[in-house]
C-alpha cells in the first residue's frame, strides 16, 4: 500500500484497500488544520446485479447469480433458491431438500469465517496493526503460527467439501433448485463428513480460543478501536434463536431494544429502504420507521449474535453468553468484536453441521414440491458477512422482470464508512501519514470484509493504484504496485 | 486414476465463467476432463487459495490455469518456485504461495506450471469472446502435448 497526499488542502487516497476483495478505495478529507473534514469508502463494484438477471428465466436464477461473486456464490445460490421457491408457490420443501441445503450453508459459513479470520484478520490480531507490510498476511502466520494456520487451510478445505458433496460441485454447483435440492448426501458422502466433523468443531473451538486471547490481551484498545454505536439487523428464528438459514427479520437499537421483530420476507420494502447517494454506486439502506438518519444499521456475526436471544448448540451457546457479558446489558459494539462473534459462529455452524450428518433425513428421496405459480418471490437468509436479500418479480413467461438484491456489504454500507470516519478522526492527524496508520483504517473495513464482487481475478489484475489528488479533485499523482 | 508408478498429474483451473474470458481456467479444466486421460485429474475453482496446497499435495505435476488480462499472445507457460509474495489480497493467492505452503506444511513439492491464457473481455457476461476462444483451442493442445511429454519423461 502506498499514501499520497497534498499539503494545502490534504485529501489522502487508499486505492483499493488490501486484503479486501475487489476493488475498494478510502477518501479522507482532510482540513487546513489537518483534522478529518470528510471520509467516504467508496465501491465500485456492484454494477449490473439486478440487470445481469432480467429476461432470464426463473429457474435459472439459483445457477447463474453465483457468478456474482467468486467468495460467497453459496450464499447467492441459496437466497435465489429460496426466492424462487416462492415462485414456484412452494411454501415449505421437503425435509431432505431443507436439510441438505442448511448443510451446504454451514459448511460454506464454516470455510467463510475460517478464511475471514485466520487468512484476513489474524496477521492484524497476531502482529499488530502497525506491523510491516511483509507480516501482515496469511504467509507469516503460516509461518510464526504453523499448527494454526495448517489446521485453518485444513478447515477452509472441510467446508468446501461440504459444498462439494451437496451443491455438486465448487463451481457452479447445481444442488439448489427452486421447489427444492437435486440430490441427496450418500452413505459414503455422509461417512466422510462425519469421520472428520468433531475435529473441526475441536479446531473451531481452539480458533475462537484463540481469537478470545488475543483479543483480552489488548482489550482495552481494540474496544475502543473503531468503535460506534449503531441499530442491528438479523435473521432469527421464531423464538428468537440464531438462524443463519431462515428465519424473519430482527431490529434492535443500540440498547438493545427492538426496533420490529418477525418481520417475514414478504413485507421488506414496509421495514427496510435505501437511499441513493450521487457520490456511490452503493445504496445506503436504513430502517424504514427510523428514517435515513437514524436508521442505518450493522449486519453479519456482531449483529446476529446481538440481536438473537439464543444459540441452539451447546458450545456456541455458551461462548455466546460470555460474549454478551462484555456489553454488560447492552449489545456489543466494538468494531473488532466482529472477529469474535465470527468464531463463535464458526463453532456453531461446525456443531450444527455436525447434527445434520446424524440425520436420516439426508439419505432422503423427496427432494423436490412444486405449487402454483406466482409471479413475486423474496427470501432472504444470514450470509456469512450478513442479511442478504433476494427479491424477484416474474412474468408469466417465467422470465424475471426484476431483481432487487441487498447484499451484506450494501446493509452495511453506512457503518463501514463510519468505521473509517471514527478510525481516521482516532488515528489520522494531518500531521503523518504513515503505511501503519493506514493499515488501521484497512483493519477497521476488514472486519466488515466486504465483498466488492470482483470475482475476476485474472493474472496481472491485481495492481495497487495510488492517486494522489488536489482540492479540486485533479490528479497529481499516481502510484501503481503489483 | 493413476495406476502404481504413473506420473500423478492435477490441472487446476481457475477464474469466474459468469466475467466472460476469466472462465477459460475452469473450461480448460472441463476439457481436461473430458479428455479422460489415465493419470490426470482435472478441478476448477473461482480462485485459487491456500486449502489448494494440501490438494495438491497428492500429486507429482501440478498445472494452473487462468486468464491473463495482458499477459503473452495466445498463452505463456512457465514453471513455479516456491515464494511467499505478498498479494493485495488473501481471499485469492499467487501460485508461488500455494507451492510454498505446500511444500512447508505438506511436506511435498509437485513440479507445478502455470498457463496464462490470453483474454480480452472480463465483464459480467457468460461466454468466452471469440478472440479468447482461439487462444484457448491453442492453449488446449498445448497442455496435451505437455502431459504427454511429462508421460513420456516420466517412462524413460
Amino acid at each position: 500500500m502506498a499514501v499520497s497526499m497534498n499539503n494545502e488542502k490534504r485529501k489522502v487516497v487508499i486505492n483499493p484497500v488490501t486484503r479486501v476483495e475487489g476493488h475498494g478505495k478510502v477518501t479522507i478529507q482532510l482540513d487546513e488544520n489537518g483534522h478529518v473534514e470528510r471520509t467516504r469508502f467508496h465501491i465500485v463494484e456492484f454494477r449490473g446485479f439486478e440487470r445481469f438477471v432480467q429476461g432470464r428465466m426463473y429457474w435459472e436464477a439459483p445457477i447463474i447469480v453465483q457468478r456474482l461473486c467468486g467468495i460467497c456464490p453459496v450464499s447467492h445460490h441459496l437466497a435465489a433458491s429460496k426466492a424462487m421457491d416462492v415462485v414456484e408457490g412452494v411454501d415449505q420443501v421437503s425435509p431432505t431438500a431443507e436439510k441438505m441445503r442448511r448443510l451446504m450453508h454451514y459448511g460454506q459459513t464454516y470455510q467463510s469465517h475460517a478464511l475471514h479470520f485466520f487468512h484476513l484478520a489474524s496477521p492484524d490480531l497476531l502482529f499488530g496493526f502497525d506491523a510491516p507490510v511483509e507480516k501482515r498476511h496469511v504467509l507469516a502466520v503460516l509461518a510464526e503460527y504453523p499448527d494454526v494456520a495448517k489446521k485453518a487451510v485444513l478447515m477452509r478445505k472441510y467446508g468446501q467439501e461440504v459444498i462439494k458433496a451437496t451443491s455438486g460441485k465448487k463451481i457452479h454447483g447445481t444442488g439448489s433448485l427452486p421447489g427444492g435440492v437435486n440430490k441427496n448426501l450418500s452413505i459414503a458422502e455422509r461417512d466422510a463428513l462425519q469421520a472428520e466433523v468433531d475435529t473441526m468443531i475441536e479446531w473451531g473451538v481452539e480458533g475462537l480460543e484463540l481469537c478470545k486471547n488475543v483479543t483480552k490481551a489488548d482489550l482495552d484498545n481494540l474496544a475502543k478501536f473503531g468503535t460506534f454505536e449503531s441499530n442491528f439487523v438479523s435473521i432469527v428464528a421464531e423464538d428468537g434463536c440464531m438462524d443463519l438459514y431462515d428465519g424473519n427479520l430482527r431490529a434492535i437499537d443500540a440498547d438493545g431494544n427492538k426496533i420490529f421483530d418477525q418481520v417475514v420476507p414478504a413485507d421488506y420494502l414496509d421495514y427496510i429502504q435505501e437511499e441513493v447517494r450521487p457520490w456511490s454506486y452503493m445504496k445506503f439502506p436504513f430502517i424504514k420507521p427510523l428514517g435515513k438518519e437514524k436508521g442505518w444499521y450493522r449486519v453479519g456475526p456482531l449483529a446476529r449474535v446481538n440481536a438473537c436471544d439464543y444459540i441452539d448448540t451447546p458450545i456456541a451457546e455458551k461462548e455466546r453468553q460470555e460474549f454478551m457479558a462484555l456489553g454488560g446489558g447492552r449489545p456489543v459494539h466494538a468494531t473488532m468484536a466482529y472477529h469474535w462473534a465470527r468464531m463463535i459462529e464458526l463453532v456453531h455452524s461446525a456443531e450444527k453441521m455436525k447434527e445434520l450428518l446424524a440425520d436420516p433425513d439426508l439419505q432422503g428421496t423427496e427432494l423436490r414440491r412444486k405449487g402454483e405459480r406466482r409471479n413475486r418471490g423474496v427470501a432472504w437468509l444470514e450470509a456469512p458477512r450478513g442479511t442478504l436479500f433476494h427479491h424477484y418479480e416474474v412474468d408469466d413467461k417465467d422470465q424475471i422482470t426484476l431483481a432487487n438484491l441487498i447484499v451484506s456489504t450494501t446493509n452495511n454500507n453506512e457503518a463501514m464508512n463510519e468505521a473509517v470516519r471514527v478510525i481516521a478522526d482516532q488515528y489520522l492527524d494531518g500531521k503523518e501519514i504513515t503505511e501503519g496508520l493506514l493499515n488501521h483504517i484497512e483493519v477497521g473495513i476488514r472486519a466488515y470484509d466486504p465483498c466488492l464482487s470482483c470475482a475476476t481475478h485474472a493474472l496481472g489484475q491485481m495492481r495497487l493504484q495510488v492517486q494522489l489528488t488536489d482540492a479540486d479533485g485533479k490528479l497529481i499523482d499516481e502510484k501503481l504496485r503489483g | 486414476m493413476s495406476t502404481p508408478g504413473e506420473l500423478n498429474i492435477l490441472v487446476l483451473g481457475y477464474g469466474n465463467p459468469g466475467r466472460q474470458d476469466d472462465g477459460m481456467g475452469p473450461a480448460m479444466a472441463e476439457a481436461v476432463q473430458r479428455l479422460a486421460m489415465p493419470g490426470v485429474s482435472a478441478d476448477a475453482d473461482y480462485q485459487l487459495n491456500i486449502e489448494d496446497a494440501a490438494h495438491m499435495a497428492e500429486f507429482d505435476r501440478v498445472l494452473f490455469v487462468d486468464a491473463s488480462i495482458d499477459g503473452e499472445e495466445p498463452f505463456a507457460c512457465r514453471r513455479v518456485a516456491p515464494g511467499a509474495d505478498i498479494a493485495f489480497t488473501s481471499h485469492s493467492v499467487s501460485p508461488e504461495s500455494v507451492l510454498a505452503i505446500c511444500e512447508d506444511h505438506f511436506g511435498h513439492s509437485p513440479e507445478t506450471h502455470v498457463l496464462a491464457i490470453r483474454g480480452y473481455e472480463f465483464e459480467f457476461a457468460e461466454g468466452i469472446t471469440s478472440r479468447a476462444k482461439s487462444n484457448f483451442e491453442q492453449a488446449l493442445a498445448f497442455v496435451q502435448t505437455l502431459i504427454r511429454g511429462w508421460k513420456e519423461e516420466r517412462n524413460g
